[in-house]
């Protein structure tokens, strides 16, 4: 048995509090570093322990974005990924979630044509930049595969089916489906790697092909701006927290005692 | 974060460290406060090191190196040590007993042993220190004598750094104790040998995440092909392995000073006090600003001082590659001076740097920073033992001075012959 794993990942700014601008509603990218979203680590090391323990494997790693996407790609070469994909077209711009998911459904099925049946896809529950957490999902409705979200834990797979731990906030689920799958995973399911320094020489030296609309025959009404049929009403940076109260008293009893009333003066109990 | 000086590293250094450097942010930081409460050692860190590939940078490529030389080590050091001090020694411990196998090994030897330490597959540790012979390495008692094809070993050698967790050991001691410090020879001995056992753990004041020990040697016996270099030659191979090996204690101490010192900024910007922040307190700035230039003179000394060294010993060693002589000797034959004097000039300048610029930051930061919770007054424990291992500052300033006074009576004499001529 051997399993052919795709993960997508997106290159956002390296942060975890995206700024951005109330004037304009864009986010403010000037002088911004970029890597993997954070969340996307955590679909790539499952990708690429996956491959590392059921032999003969391989896991390809798939991006669309700008020119300096490329480097995510690179890294993922470095923490041991087999083959890098880089949607790569102005075409692809402005695309919403549902434009992407589809973008990358055509991407997969490319993949498909060239290297042979794929398995699995492992995405992210969501990035830190867009925070919908709808492109997984999408993209499993374009393949009309199967998919379960906040996956954290593969907890047994076959070359037919896989048995995931879906993370509710109320305990687990244990689920199964069919293979080929699609699982959104959450933080909880690994450690992610670090590169290591002969992977990130052999990434440098890496050519990284970029496919463009055309060489995934995607429709062209169906990418971009036009094929996206999300309206974005405002964008803001949630309000800031504010410091809170501090409940004073001599003891913890008090405290707490004052705490209780708060509670209850404010009715929440 | 700290802006510094362009050194002009080339792009594989900078990927080193860059690596080294998420490392130490992402796995040495949150390990570090727990080591060092618990004297433990961090296993899981040093598998994380090993898998990035960092132990062994600075190896050649033919002994599964990555191909750097001191430059490379002193980077991965430095940048784990900006996060702790103990855990970046585990990296710069193995170095000090690959580096005397790479100069002085046999084409055999160095095969067998390299490999292993680039890969830390096994870590690698140096012991020349006993009870007796601490700055004096003449004084050593351990023996070391000759039956057939083997050495028995008998003594005792303490304050090992990488203890018990090493595999390899380079090891010192006489093979004819009535020549005293010209009967003094070195070894690699393995883990496991028997008759070598491990003795007392150190408990420490610092660095206290990498394992202090005690070694103990009965009738332990190891085969002549484990002999390193000529007998007698012992303490030639020890100093020039510190000659080359001092600049990564210089590479520890600056890691410290400089992780202090971001840890200081940090806090003193934040914290008011007279309705302001303390970082606009001049006396305070002047503190900075005092630390900041000793660490950027210390890091250029030690920088220049490793490209001149990398550029000897990577010659060395294509040269030894294709001539079969040891790399200590064709360096020998690509320069007729020794480095002791730049190497030992590196430590005492860096380590002097790190012991003070940690004390005037514990100041900096107040009563916090004298407390266990906040991270400052672990550098400052930390950066003590760089004044002490591999030479006190006294040692090398004895040795800078002494290489000095030889330079001068060298001139003297050239100055004499050319005026007879
Ligand atoms: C944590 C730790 C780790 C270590 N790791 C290792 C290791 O991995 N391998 C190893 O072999 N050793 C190791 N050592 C030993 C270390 O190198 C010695 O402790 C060091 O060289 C000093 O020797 P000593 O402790 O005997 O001090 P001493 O030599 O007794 O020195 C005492 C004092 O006298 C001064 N002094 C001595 N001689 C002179 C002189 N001629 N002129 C002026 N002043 C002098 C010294 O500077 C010092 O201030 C380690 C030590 C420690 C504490």
């Amino acid at each position: 048995m051997a399993l052919n794993i795709v993960a997508c990942i997106k290159q956002t700014p390296a942060t975890t509090s995206i700024q951005i601008d109330p004037s304009t509603g864009q986010i403010l990218s000037e002088g911004a570093t970029y890597a993997i979203s954070p969340f996307d680590e955590y679909a790539l090391e499952e990708g690429i322990r996956l491959k590392e323990k059921i032999t003969g494997s391989w896991v390809a790693v798939l991006t669309m974005g700008p020119p300096r996407a490329e480097e995510i790609l690179r890294e993922a070469i470095a923490r041991g990924a087999d083959s890098v994909y880089h949607l790569c077209d102005a075409a692809f711009e402005n695309s919403d979630t549902y434009a992407t998911s589809y973008i990358l459904s055509k991407a997969i099925r490319k993949i498909q044509q060239d290297k042979g049946k794929i398995d699995l896809v492992i995405c992210a529950k969501q990035t830190n930049d867009s925070d919908s957490g709808q492109v997984g999902p999408g993209l499993a409705g374009w393949l009309d595969w199967p998919n379960v979200s906040f996956v954290k834990k593969i907890a047994e797979i076959t070359d037919k089916k896989i048995g995931v731990e879906r993370m509710m906030e109320d305990g687990t689920d244990a689920l199964e489906m069919e293979l080929p799958a699609l699982i959104c995973v959450v933080k909880e399911i690994n450690e992610p790697r670090l590169p290591s320094l002969k992977g990130k020489m052999a990434a440098k030296k890496t050519a990284i092909a970029k496919w463009t609309a055309a060489d995934i025959g995607a429709d062209a009404a169906k990418i971009g701006q036009q094929g996206s049929p999300t309206a974005v009403i405002e964008r803001a940076s949630p309000p800031r927290r504010s410091g809170g109260t501090r409940i004073e008293g001599g003891t913890l009893e008090e405290k707490a005692k004052k705490f209780v009333d708060k509670l209850k003066e404010l009715k929440l109990l | 974060m700290l802006l510094t000086l362009d050194h002009e590293f080339s792009d594989e250094q900078k990927e080193i460290i860059k690596l080294a450097r998420e490392l130490a942010e992402k796995k040495v930081k949150p390990a570090r406060s727990e080591c060092d409460e618990k004297e433990k050692f961090p296993v899981e860190v040093v598998e994380d090191i090993k898998k990035a590939d960092l132990f062994g940078v600075y190896l050649p490529q033919e002994y599964g190196g990555f191909g750097g030389a001191n430059t490379e080590l002193c980077l991965v050091t430095e940048e784990l040590a900006k996060a702790c001090g103990g855990i970046a020694l585990c990296v710069a411990a193995s170095a000090l007993c690959g580096l005397p196998i790479l100069m002085f090994g046999t084409e055999e030897q160095k095969k067998r042993w390299l490999p292993q330490l680039a890969s830390a597959q096994k870590l690698g540790a140096f012991t020349i220190t006993e009870p007796d012979a601490g700055s004096d390495a003449t004084a050593t008692q351990a023996t070391a004598k000759k039956d057939g094809d083997y050495y028995i070993i008998n003594g005792l050698k303490n304050f090992c750094s990488n203890g018990e967790v090493a595999g390899i050991y380079t090891l010192f001691a006489s093979t004819n104790p009535a020549r005293g410090p010209r009967g003094i020879t070195a070894f690699v001995v393995e883990k496991g040998t028997p008759g070598f056992s491990f003795g007392k753990k150190e408990t420490k004041m610092g660095i206290r995440a990498s394992p202090t020990y005690e070694l103990v040697f009965k009738n332990c016996k190891v085969p002549a092909t484990n002999r390193l270099g000529e007998e007698g030659h012992g303490l030639f191979v020890a100093q020039a392995t510190f000659d080359f090996s001092r600049p990564g204690v210089g590479a520890q101490a600056l890691g410290i000073a400089q992780g202090a010192l971001d840890e200081t900024i940090k806090y003193t910007r934040t914290r008011k006090q007279f309705g302001q922040t303390v970082i606009s307190f001049q006396a305070i700035q002047h503190m900075i600003a005092d630390c900041a230039t000793k660490i950027e003179t210390a890091r250029a000394l030690l920088y220049s001082v490793n490209r001149v060294m990398d550029r000897t010993i990577k010659q060395a060693v294509t040269k030894s590659l294709s001539s079969g002589k040891s790399v200590y000797d064709e360096m020998r034959s690509l320069r007729s001076d020794r480095l002791t004097k730049y190497s030992a000039m590196v430590k005492l300048s860096c380590s002097e740097t790190a012991m003070q610029v940690t004390t005037d930051c514990v100041q900096m930061c107040g009563g916090i920073g004298y407390m266990r919770d906040f991270p400052v007054e672990k550098y400052m424990r930390d950066a003590k033992i760089t004044q002490i291992y591999e030479g006190t500052s006294q040692i090398q300033k004895n040795e800078i001075a002494m290489m000095i006074i030889k330079e001068y009576a060298a001139g003297a004499r050239a100055a004499k012959e050319l005026v007879g001529a």
